[in-house]
C-alpha cells in the first residue's frame, strides 16, 4: 500500500500548493493539504486505512526531516556570531514564556468552561 | 592517491553522500538519545546537525553543495504535515471538546511568541532585518520562511532560529511545566506545539499521546495565525 498511500498524501500537498498559489494565500501548500486531508478523512474513512501505515513512519521519524534546514548553521555562522546575545536570549525566554503562558491560559479556561480531559 | 582524491571530487558534488550523510548522522543521534533512556538532553537533531556541521567544516563542503543531496530528507518536510492531519481527525472528538481552550491559549500563545521575542531582541539592539528574521520563529519552518521573506527578513537564518525555538521548546518543556504543576496533557502539548512548532510535537509524541494530537492542533493552527500576525506586530518596531 507504499504506492497509494504516497499518492494520496502528495496529491494533498499538490491541490493545498495550487490553492495557495492561485490564491496568494499566506498558508504554504502543506498546511492547506493538512486541512484538505482532514476534511476527507472524515468524509471517506477507509481513506485512513490506506494513509495510516504510511503517516505514522513519516510523523516516527518527523525530527529527521528537520536536520537538513538545521546544517544551515554554518552558512549563518557570521550573522548568529555578530547578534549571539540578541538571538539567544531572546529565542530562549520568547520561547519558554510562550510555552508556559499558553499552558496556564489552556488550563485556565479549560476549567473556566468545564472541559475536563478525560471525557 | 589522486584517484581516491578525483573519487572524493566527484561524490563530494554528488547528492548521494550527503544524503547518505545525512541519514547516518541521525540514525547515530537516535541511538544515542535510545542509549540515554529517552533524554531529553541528548537529542537527536543537535547531535545529527553537530555532526554533519563538523563535517562540513573539516571536508570545506559548502551548505548548498551539503543541501543538493539532503534536499530529498527536506522535502518530506511537506508530506509529513499533510500526514500530520491523521492524527488530528482520529482525536476530532477531543478536539471538539476542548474547543474553548485551544482558540483562546492558540491566540494567547502566539501573541506572547511573537510579541516577547521582538520586545527582547529590540532591547538588546536587533536591527529591523533581524527582527523580521525573529518574527516568525514560533511557526513551522516552511511557513516561517515564507513569512520572515515577506517581512524583509534573512530565510535561511530563520530556518535556523526556527530549528533552535524548537529544540529550547524540547529541551526544557517537561522539567518547566513539571515544576510548575500543569499536569493536562491536553494544555502542556497545545501550547508546546504553538510555541515550538514540529519539534515540539515530536517531543510531545515521545512523551504522551494527547500531548502529541494537541502538539500537532497547536503547530498547524499557529502556522496560520502567525501568517497573520507577524506583519501586524512588526508595525509596532
Amino acid at each position: 500500500m507504499l504506492v497509494p498511500a504516497f499518492a494520496i498524501i502528495l496529491l494533498f500537498q499538490l491541490i493545498g500548493e495550487v490553492i495557495s498559489r492561485a490564491l496568494h494565500l499566506p498558508l504554504p501548500g502543506p498546511v492547506l493539504g493538512m486541512v484538505g486531508m482532514v476534511v476527507a478523512l472524515s468524509a471517506i474513512p477507509r481513506l485512513a486505512q490506506i494513509v495510516t501505515p504510511v503517516a505514522q513512519g513519516l510523523l516516527r521519524h518527523l525530527s529527521l526531516l528537520f536536520v537538513p534546514v538545521g546544517v544551515g548553521i554554518v552558512a549563518n555562522v557570521h550573522t548568529i556570531a555578530e547578534h549571539w546575545v540578541a538571538i539567544s536570549v531572546s529565542l530562549v525566554v520568547s520561547t519558554l514564556l510562550a510555552i508556559v503562558v499558553g499552558a496556564f491560559t489552556f488550563t485556565y479556561v479549560a476549567k473556566l468552561v468545564g472541559s475536563k480531559p478525560n471525557d | 592517491m589522486t584517484d581516491a582524491f578525483q573519487v572524493w571530487a566527484y561524490m563530494a558534488q554528488q547528492p548521494l553522500l550527503w544524503l547518505c550523510a545525512t541519514l547516518f548522522a541521525y540514525w547515530i543521534g537516535e541511538t544515542l538519545f535510545l542509549k540515554s533512556g529517552r533524554s531529553p538532553l541528548v537529542n537527536s537533531v543537535v547531535i545529527a546537525v553537530a555532526l554533519l556541521a563538523g563535517l562540513l567544516m573539516l571536508t570545506g563542503t559548502s551548505y548548498q553543495t551539503y543541501f543538493n543531496g539532503a534536499q530529498f530528507v527536506h522535502f518530506m518536510l511537506g508530506p509529513a504535515t499533510v500526514c500530520l492531519a491523521i492524527p488530528l481527525q482520529a482525536n476530532m472528538l477531543a478536539i471538539r471538546k476542548a474547543l474553548v481552550p485551544i482558540i483562546v491559549a492558540l491566540f494567547v500563545g502566539s501573541l506572547t511568541a511573537i510579541l516577547s521575542a521582538l520586545g527582547i531582541a529590540w532591547m538588546l539592539g536587533a536591527d529591523h532585518v533581524l527582527l523580521a528574521t525573529l518574527a516568525p520563529k514560533s511557526a513551522t519552518a516552511p511557513v516561517a520562511i515564507g513569512i520572515a521573506e515577506n517581512l524583509g527578513g534573512q530565510a535561511t537564518l530563520t530556518a535556523v532560529l526556527v530549528i533552535l525555538t524548537g529544540l529550547v521548546g524540547a529541551l526544557f518543556v517537561t522539567p518547566m511545566l513539571n515544576v510548575l504543576g500543569i499536569t493536562d496533557w491536553r494544555a502542556r502539548g497545545f501550547a508546546t506545539g504553538v510555541a515550538a512548532h514540529g519539534i515540539g510535537t515530536a517531543r510531545a509524541f515521545q512523551i504522551n499521546d494527547t500531548a502529541g494530537v494537541f502538539a500537532s492542533m497547536g503547530m498547524g493552527l499557529n502556522a496560520i495565525l502567525t501568517a497573520f500576525l507577524a506583519p501586524l506586530i512588526m508595525q509596532l518596531f
